[in-house]
């Protein structure tokens, strides 16, 4: 089974990759009138089996290791390129698919092609049979490592789950005092709700709701708990403090009404409106308090209806 | 008109990294109080303002809001860059005072 893929997805490669892609394009190139010694460094050194033979910037012949040998077998070292190059070059477009080079690998037995540009008809590179590996490799990686990272797709989770009550239901600690995170847990929330397919306007009510909950808990609290349940049918938020408690809710209520010190209302929080937005934004909102003891605030938004 | 061209147009700096700039504004809400904005600014708007605590991009987050202007030259804390470019919240400054960069701003979003 696996086999079969993996040749399957080779074919739609080579398809679909370009010589261009896996070429290379650091080019050496010798002249024709330069000398046969000179070569042995230049295959030696750069451990390559094949030179493209330039002269004036135009691709004339193509000299190999077995031209090489030839000559040195025959003893002509001091002799020219020109003289035992293959002239007759056999050439790729840079624009053409894989399967061309495959083929023409296949073809011609040749190690290796010169790249031109279709265009230009300049020599952009050259290609061996490893390069074609090598990229088709590359390529290989790169689509496994993608698919890799795809993230779980939970968008349609409760269309997906089949049961008479199903919720799922997240659960955050609020550290109180800490301005830095502060906003963190209803963040959080609120992109964990997108994922799950709530959609967006409602993730942006419960994260507005939740963000004032978790500042009063911030602000006011040595830390606290916020939890989340969701269903096919509402939201439902839980956000529980112990201490020091709401005097009087009736009065916390009220718009612009706050007991924060001035160094928080610097910071821009404070301003008394936090519990009116998380009535704002809810369909249904409970709080109590007990001095000394702490808060306990509930509110839910529905989902399948629009704000009451 | 796009985020990226206000912020040419109105000369201001950019601190975060260069991202989510393409946003059409179509708005745009000045204060400095967080729950403020809460409860008053619209999904997409352009915040004014001259808080540069680390909160400021969670608002803006929670909120939708296409991005945030800091007024009188103030600088964001280290940290709310920080989390501004893991967010994709694009942060500008100006020296300019808030009531300045507003009419501005109006002038630009109400031609349109």
């Amino acid at each position: 089974m696996t086999q079969e893929k993996t040749v399957t997805k080779t074919q739609e490669l080579v398809y679909e990759m370009n010589v261009g892609k896996v070429m290379v394009t650091d080019l050496i190139t010798v002249g024709p009138d330069d000398c046969m010694s000179d070569l042995q460094y230049l295959l030696r050194d750069k451990r390559i089996s094949g030179i493209p033979v330039m002269e004036k910037e135009r691709l004339v012949g193509l000299i190999s290791i077995e031209d090489f040998i030839r000559c040195l077998v025959d003893g002509k070292m001091g002799s020219l390129v020109k003289e035992w190059m293959s002239s007759e070059v056999e050439t790729l477009y840079d624009s053409d698919p894989l399967i061309h080079a495959v083929n023409k690998f296949d073809r011609w037995g040749y190690g290796r092609f010169p790249v031109v540009n279709r265009q230009t008809g300049k020599l952009v590179g050259i290609i061996t049979k490893g390069d074609i590996v090598k990229g088709l490799l590359k390529k290989i990686e790169r689509e496994y490592h993608r698919s890799e990272n795809v993230p779980v797709q939970t968008d349609h989770f409760f269309q997906d789950v089949i049961s008479n009550h199903a919720a799922i239901i997240f659960q955050y600690d609020v550290i109180g005092k800490d301005f830095d995170r502060a906003g963190e847990t209803s963040s959080n929330l609120k992109k964990t709700l997108k994922k799950i397919g709530i959609p967006p306007a409602v993730a942006r009510r419960i994260g507005i709701a939740c963000y004032e909950a978790e500042m009063n808990i911030v602000i006011f609290t040595d830390g606290g708990e916020l939890t989340a349940r969701v269903n096919p049918q509402k939201i439902a938020i839980e956000v529980v403090d112990s201490g020091p408690g709401i005097p009087d809710i009736e009065e916390a209520m009220k718009l612009g009404y706050s007991t924060a010190p001035d160094f928080i209302r610097e910071l821009g929080f404070g301003a008394g409106i936090g519990l009116s937005n998380i009535e704002k934004c809810s369909d249904d909102m409970h709080l109590e308090s007990i001095i000394g003891k702490g808060t306990r605030l509930e509110f839910t938004v529905f989902l399948n209806r629009g704000k009451k | 008109m796009t985020l990226e061209s206000i912020t040419k147009t109105l000369s201001l700096k950019m601190i975060t990294v260069d991202q989510n700039l393409s946003h059409e504004i179509t708005g745009a809400y000045v204060s400095d109080l967080l729950s403020d904005v809460m409860a008053n600014a619209k999904e997409g708007d352009l915040w004014v303002t001259l808080q540069g605590h680390p909160n400021i991009v969670a608002v803006a987050t929670l909120k939708d809001l296409s991005g945030i202007v800091l007024v009188n030259n103030r600088q964001p804390e280290e940290e709310t860059v920080r989390k501004a470019n893991e967010e994709g919240i694009p942060i500008f400054s100006t020296d300019k005072p808030a009531f300045e960069v507003a009419g501005e701003l109006y002038m630009l979003i109400k031609e349109k």
